[in-house]
């Protein structure tokens, strides 16, 4: 009987699980399979003629003696998407753990509508909201003459594309992100434990720091993680807040689709990343572990 | 008499404005005493909670003020008053040990790690935990976890200790245990106790004395034995312990005595009454147990005469319901195993003996 509802219930997550099998699982397993192919000269591959090439050639470039040398370009795009993603992933946190804080403090149907509009930016097309922010930054731009206007003569901002304009528009589009996980960890916080930390003698700095964080430190993880991973794999953005000229690994990976003509390296770059995201995570969880059960 | 610690002068809290507005606390004024297991009693909502958390810092008084040994505390936030908390959830910190839990106070003190720590290890054997100071507090059962919330408020040695209802959730023969556990600690340790509960017996057990409150306000402060004997108004003596209520006409007479008829036209001389009572139509309260019964047979002129309603055995004593006519009944309560006092069934007709020192007449 028991076995017969389970196989019951197995038909109720069967759609979703064919699906996600099929959409994502297959496309993988030929991504990972071009990887290892010759590359086509005009695009594309030449199947069935196996090659690791992408994969060195991440590292290294054959020089005029055709020996192997070296190559760091690709690893310092990699390098900096990290570091970018990093700095986002911080500034969101500057910017959401307060909003976060602040909205948990309010009353549950003032709570409830703030984080409505937190959701809010979700519902404008990414492009459209890129756009803005490139009329926003540019010299003469709404920031630029906001500047002038309150007498800070800045002689053209030039700020956009760079990658301080990436990561401001990083950074927006993954606030909600960051916000929602740490809301819902001091959501759960018992405000008795904060009373009695000040009972006990602690300031409200000291109640932050040894009651409030640490119990919300989940929270946290969470929303870095979901900032920092999708960071490392935003396209438009840079593409458009970067000008082209600061690429990403997400752009690297399209101009080897694109114009470069190299699937097998584009296909084993996304492989890299997959790789290095999975240890991040691997590293994440195995920290988390070591915390006591009820405040996960 | 020691000294004052804790004293509210007059203290008002409204909570919210307007149509809303609720008196919490109505100018309370109470003095609090060096060494004292003080316990406030009531049912929820007469503002007990309301004063402790006052006298913790975690509201601000809407008028009046709380001083501690004299000084003024009102502007003073929580953190920088020599009280401490024991909270009715316990609010142990789930992400820190027992031991860290214990030496948290003292670390916000200054305190350095390897005396704190010594600190909690005595804590520990205070409160008869000796071995749990590596656990967390999600490994604790409810019980234990009461404990480490005491010891956690006692290792700084406050002035006072405010205890927030802390044996409601405990069930009911821990609660026993704990409240012989309490009253230990508090001789022990000469800390200022003030116990806030709803339960008369638990603060029948422990207290050196007990704030009965109502509506915001006092009713009765006094010893244990002075709140249940001589109970003032009908509120107190109705919410501690059982209590008769009989309506009555009290006539001065020649001698300072007082003659009180009751109902049926006994006539009962009490030797004295509370001072400036009025006298005319007036309630008077009997405790069940002060009463006794007699076959009809037995009875005389002293006697309320009536029948019993009902019998319900409880053990150690038997209540007897009797009706005396006229819309009235008494509970009264024999002893079993006395002897003293036969089998009495349903229907049958009984004298009911009123001792005149049973006699309270109540203020309203």
């Amino acid at each position: 009987m028991k076995a017969m509802l389970r196989s019951k219930r197995f038909w109720l997550i069967a759609p979703a699980v064919l699906y996600i099998g099929f959409f994502m699982a297959v496309p993988l397993v030929q991504m990972a399979y071009v990887s290892i192919l010759e590359r086509g000269d005009y695009g594309g591959v030449n199947w069935g003629v196996f090659s690791m090439d992408a994969y060195v050639s991440f590292l290294f470039e054959r020089d005029l003696m055709d020996n192997l040398v070296l190559n760091t370009d690709y690893l310092q795009v990699f390098a900096r998407s990290f570091g970018l993603s990093a700095m986002t992933t911080v500034f969101a946190l500057i910017l959401g753990f307060p909003t976060a804080f602040y909205i948990s403090t309010q009353p549950q149907g003032r709570r409830n509508f703030l984080i409505f509009l937190v959701t809010i930016p979700f519902w404008t097309n990414i492009l459209v909201r890129n756009y803005a922010w490139m009329l926003l930054l540019r010299n003469g731009g709404l920031v630029d003459g906001m500047l002038g206007w309150i007498g800070i003569e800045t002689g053209g901002l030039d700020i956009l594309y760079t990658p301080y304009a990436v990561s401001i528009g990083l950074t927006y589009t993954y606030l909600p992100f960051m916000v929602l996980p740490i809301y819902a960890s001091l959501e759960k916080l018992d405000h008795r434990l904060v009373e009695a930390a000040f009972d006990l003698g602690a300031d409200k700095r000291r109640a932050m720091s040894r009651v409030i964080l640490p119990l919300a430190a989940p929270g946290i993880a969470a929303g870095c993680i979901l900032v920092f991973i999708p960071c490392l794999g935003a396209y438009v953005t840079p593409e458009l807040l970067g000008g082209g000229k600061f690429m990403m690994i997400a752009n690297l990976i399209g101009s080897q689709f694109g114009a470069a003509r190299n699937w097998p390296l584009g296909a084993g770059l996304g492989f890299v990343l997959l790789a290095l995201v999975l240890i991040a995570m691997m590293v994440y969880s195995l920290k988390f572990k070591s915390l006591p059960e009820e405040s996960r | 008499m020691s000294e004052v610690v804790i004293s509210a002068r007059s203290v008002s809290k409204i909570f919210g404005s307007g149509a809303d507005k609720v008196t919490a606390l109505d100018a309370v004024s109470v003095d609090i005493f060096q060494n004292e297991f003080f316990t406030m009693l009531g049912p929820s909502g007469c503002g007990k909670t309301t004063l402790l958390r006052l006298i913790g810092g975690f509201e601000e008084a809407s008028s009046g003020k709380i001083l501690l040994e004299g000084n003024e505390l009102n502007d003073l936030p929580p953190y920088k008053r020599p009280i401490n908390t024991v909270f009715q959830s316990y609010a142990l910190f789930p992400h820190l040990t027992v031991r860290q839990n214990i030496t948290f106070g003292l670390e916000m003190q200054g305190i350095d790690r390897a005396k704190a720590n010594h600190r909690a290890d005595e804590m520990l054997e205070l409160v008869r935990l000796a071995q749990y100071g590596d656990r967390v507090p999600s490994q604790l059962s409810g019980g234990q976890q009461q404990r480490i919330a005491l010891a956690r408020a006692l290792a700084p040695a406050p002035k006072v200790l405010l205890l927030d209802e802390p044996l409601s959730a405990l069930d009911l023969k821990l609660r026993k245990e704990m409240q012989v556990e309490l009253k230990r600690l508090q001789t022990e340790t000469g800390i200022t106790f003030v116990f806030v509960t709803h339960d008369q017996e638990e603060a029948l057990a422990m207290s050196d004395r007990i704030a009965v409150m109502q509506f915001g306000k006092i009713q009765q402060i006094g010893a244990p034995r002075e709140i249940y004997d001589e109970p003032t108004d009908r509120f107190v003596a109705d919410f501690i312990g059982d209590s008769n209520f009989l309506p009555g006409n009290l006539v001065a007479a020649a001698n300072g005595k007082h003659a009180l008829t009751l109902a049926n036209q006994h006539v009962i001389e009490l030797p004295s009454v509370r001072s400036g009572q009025k006298t005319g139509d007036v309630t008077i309260s009997i405790r069940p147990e002060r009463l006794g019964l007699v076959a009809e047979n037995l009875a005389d002129q002293t006697h309320l005469m009536g029948s019993v309603k009902s019998v319900i055995y409880f053990g150690t004593d038997t209540t007897y319901e009797i009706d005396l006519g006229n819309d009235q009944t008494v509970k009264v309560r024999t002893q079993n195993g006395t002897g003293a006092m036969d089998d009495f069934g349903r229907g049958e007709r009984v004298g009911v003996h009123v001792p005149a020192d049973a006699i309270r007449v109540l203020v309203d």
